[in-house]
């Protein structure tokens, strides 16, 4: 049986350190599984948030040797035995202790994105809608809100100014789920750029690499609505437009 | 001790519990136009409905149009072989096809057909295809709808807030009292109705596919607050949870792989299934892995035995376990690599190729699955009227898994979610009603407050130096061995007699550090409401003396008709439970025709 030893941040929001729990590993344990034999023989009163233990919940959350991830879902033999791994709470949300942290954020910016308002349905009071225009949206609907997207985004990491007029990936593939609906009848423009704050994106992909649910973050959501963007209302791009538009090629 | 401090918070309805039913409930309410708190004991969004897989049953007749609710009926009601509260079977089959087009309105995108309506797909125990499903994470789908619905209704939303007693005035329920687990703060809830949403107890057992949060909060609640339990003797366990790695042991495997043409096979490479055909479900179960293969498309064939309900399937493999036909981590083998192709694998059942590939290094389209079965379900529950869900304490009203009389003995596959939204709204809306009809103010006893407040400071003052981990463990290791799928006098005996023996020594919990987020404080708290329900399950299963459904005992193995005509009652009298048998309500006679149609 393989001993790890884990450094688990303890502390709250006035400061804390890291300290080291020696613990076993038996066949095909995960991270929270040590975490939990932690809670049940040595540290009590760690704190940690979880609930599904199968990747389907998105509560367990953490930095694990810098990198997010969820716990539920990082499996111990991706480690050297012996080996030292650190576990930290997500580093964009304020701790509350050890590795739980207030994520209501998430929750203040997912009220205000604009809900779904749909066409009225076919005579017969039935929705139509064909799989294949359906499939994109799906892909956004998988969020398991982990929160990992909006715990990399450099936008608010280390930048607590940037909260209130961003709404980071998570939010993003939320309005780019509603508006792929097929039945939807709302312009969410003017929320994305005002409030949502798209244009701080500088699409480094790093939210689509953590997504555990491997959802094309950047590709399938932002970029194409950073062009829609571009095409309805920012007034450079119209600019531009409008002056090579204007413009005579040479002969 | 000082008097504990502690916040107040009023509403006309507060909803414990904020999964399908608890968000449903919380969202009819505030149609009425009464203000609405919802407490949810985590994060908004993480219930445990959001680990449903396999669909929502309706019978909305998309894929075949010969389906409709008395078909939907009579199956839930032989699927709980017949103890079902027929009036809940009545409305669940009637309004379970509205509640899935009103997901829809509300943004859910479910798979389609080919006409672009919801697609439905094949479960145990369904006569057709009737599961409407996104893939296999329908309850992910479904959570997300009603919670991103509710945001926008006026709904106060209390987050990671756990109640631990309801509080009276009179006979009647007058609110709640419990504490914030991010700060350790008490708050009180004073309200003219409570709805619970507070779903099930699989936490008492050891292999469950159940979260940290099924500790049966709700059942124990309304047991001390004065309100009749039923059925807790029916405990579902799920034929396939995974077996391996240790780890994971006990992680669902949807249904659904069965329903999209899995099968299950013994260590020999038989279709055991087959040897397992109940005499109540012979006349519409194939007998042959053929006609079982061909119903698939044509419903002309009778189903096939991997499709049985639940009760029947999870006994079917334990019994080849037992008689070494198992696999090599003591489950069976559920192949669906060799019947369809990969391709349709991932794209029908893309949370289990990834499930068993990230965590137990399985390609599950090219390797069979290792199942064996994990507790899952408890159909019994809070006593509840059928139409109102009030229980029988004035003022408080259940839906969902902490509500129990719709599955009877066995709950089939895909009605559960249907439940949730089905009565989940009809408690939201007579929750609404009762409250705007009550007049005056709201009285709660400041007393019995604030010993509520005293009693969940106790651990962190006590000289005793029992772990609460290690109670829970032992507890879970209690009633897997001596109450689980297989049961006997003797051994639920000496299972209430460790039950006893661990209430003693949860009065000797001691917790270190302090009340912010403190997972061994919680854990402690919560002791007192396991140990309460896996009483009642004990008291209950002592009790029934047959073999239904969710209940096999060794030492009755048959079904017995004289308990086809009652519920085990509990109810807390003097401050010990008091078990009786009280008979169940008659089905009108045009109900009973739909069972002589056809065997």
């Amino acid at each position: 049986m393989p001993t790890f030893t884990l450094k688990v941040f303890r502390g709250g929001p006035t400061g804390g350190d890291f300290r080291d729990y020696r613990v076993d590993a038996d066949e095909g344990m995960v991270i929270l599984d040590l975490v939990h034999r932690i809670q049940a023989t040595q540290a009590p009163d760690l704190a940690c948030r979880w609930n599904c233990k199968a990747g389907k919940c998105g509560s367990c959350s953490a930095e694990i040797d810098g990198k997010p991830r969820l716990m539920c879902m990082t499996r111990m033999d991706l480690f050297q035995p012996g080996r030292t791994i650190s576990i930290a709470p997500i580093r964009t949300f304020p701790i509350i202790r050890d590795l739980v942290t207030d994520v209501s954020y998430n929750y203040v910016k997912a009220k205000q994105v604009p809900p779904l308002r749909l066409k009225p349905p076919d005579a017969d009071g039935r929705y139509r809608m064909m799989q294949e225009d359906i499939d994109r949206a799906q892909e956004f609907h998988k969020c398991i809100e982990c929160f990992l997207c909006q715990d990399v985004c450099h936008v608010i990491r280390d930048h607590e100014e940037h909260k209130p007029a961003f709404s980071g990936p998570r939010f993003f593939i939320k309005v780019a789920g509603l508006d792929m609906h097929p039945l939807d009848t709302v312009d969410r423009s003017e929320f994305v750029q005002a409030q949502a704050g798209i244009g701080l994106c500088n699409i480094t992909k790093c939210c689509t690499e953590v997504c555990p649910e491997h959802i094309h973050i950047t590709d399938n959501g932002i970029i194409p609505m950073k062009e829609r963007m571009a095409d309805n209302v920012d007034p450079i791009v119209w600019l531009l437009r409008k002056f090579r538009g204007g413009r005579k090629e040479p002969a | 001790m000082a008097t504990p401090e502690y916040e107040t918070h009023e509403h006309d309805v507060i909803v414990i519990g904020a999964g399908g039913a608890g968000l449903r409930a919380a969202i009819e309410a505030a149609a009425q136009g009464v203000s609405v708190g919802l407490i949810c004991k985590s994060l908004l969004g993480k219930a445990h409905t959001v680990m449903a897989e396999g669909g929502i049953a309706a019978a909305m007749g998309n894929v075949w149009p010969e389906d409709n609710w008395q078909v939907h009926f009579r199956d839930t009601m032989r699927g709980g072989k017949m103890v079902n509260n027929w009036r809940m079977a009545q409305l669940h089959a009637q309004e379970a096809p509205d509640r899935v087009l009103e997901l829809e309105r509300w943004g859910a995108l479910f798979d389609r057909t080919k006409e672009g309506l919801i697609l439905q797909r094949d479960f145990g125990g369904h006569r057709y295809a009737r599961l409407a499903h996104v893939g296999d994470r329908t309850g992910l789908e479904m959570i997300r709808t009603l919670q991103y619905h509710a945001i926008h209704q006026g709904i106060d939303v209390y987050m990671e807030c756990k109640v631990e007693r309801l509080l009276k005035d009179g006979d009647r329920v007058a609110g709640a009292i419990g504490y914030w687990r991010n700060t350790g703060r008490f708050v009180l809830f004073k309200a003219k109705a409570v709805v619970l949403a507070t779903g099930g107890i699989g936490k008492a057992w050891k292999i469950t596919s159940n979260s940290w949060e099924y500790t049966g909060d709700g059942q124990s609640a309304a047991l001390w607050a004065g309100a009749d339990l039923i059925d807790m003797e029916f405990v579902q366990f799920h034929p396939t949870g995974m077996v391996w790695p240790p780890s994971v042991r006990g992680i669902l495997v949807t249904e659904g792989v069965r329903g999209d043409g899995g099968t299950l096979k013994n260590n020999k490479g038989e279709r055991f299934m087959f040897n397992y055909i109940p005499e109540f479900f012979k006349g519409e179960t194939a007998d042959n892995e053929k006609e079982a293969d061909a119903w698939y498309a044509d419903k002309k064939n009778r189903r096939t035995p991997d499709l049985l309900p639940r009760d029947e399937v999870a006994r079917a493999i334990n019994s080849e376990v037992k008689a070494g036909r198992g696999s090599p981590h003591g489950g069976v083998f559920l192949d669906i690599c060799t019947r369809r192709p990969a391709d349709y694998i991932r794209k029908r059942l893309p949370s289990m190729y990834h499930q068993f590939k990230e965590l137990a290094g399985v390609d599950i389209t090219r390797e069979p699955m290792e199942v064996g079965p994990t507790c899952h379900y408890l159909m019994g529950g809070v006593r509840v009227d059928a139409d109102t869900t009030q229980a029988t304490v004035p003022g408080l009203f259940a839906a969902g898994e902490v509500a129990a009389g719709l599955h009877g003995s066995n709950r089939l596959g895909g009605n559960s979610l249907s439940d949730l939204v089905v009565f989940g709204r009809r408690a939201g809306l007579h929750a609404g009603l009762y409250a705007k009809n009550l007049a005056g103010a709201l009285r709660v006893d400041q007393a019995e407050v604030e010993a509520a407040g005293r009693a969940m400071l106790e651990p962190f003052s006590r000289s005793g130096g029992e772990n609460p981990y290690a109670i829970q463990a032992e507890l879970q290791e209690t009633m897997h061995s001596l109450v689980g799928i297989i049961r006997t006098e003797s051994e639920m005996r000496q299972a209430l007699g460790k039950i006893e023996g661990l209430k003693e020594r949860a009065k000797k919990v001691r917790v270190d550090g302090g009340r912010v987020y403190n997972p061994g404080w919680h854990t402690a708290l919560d002791l007192g409401s396991l140990l309460t329900v896996a009483e009642c399950t004990t008291l209950a299963a002592l009790e029934r003396k047959e073999s239904r459904g969710g209940h096999t005992r060794d030492d009755h193995p048959y079904t017995d008709d004289t308990w086809a005509k009652v519920n085990v009652v509990l109810r807390l009298r003097n401050g010990a439970v008091q078990v009786s048998r009280e008979p169940l309500p008659e089905m009108p006679a045009e109900l009973k025709a739909l069972f002589q149609e056809r065997k």
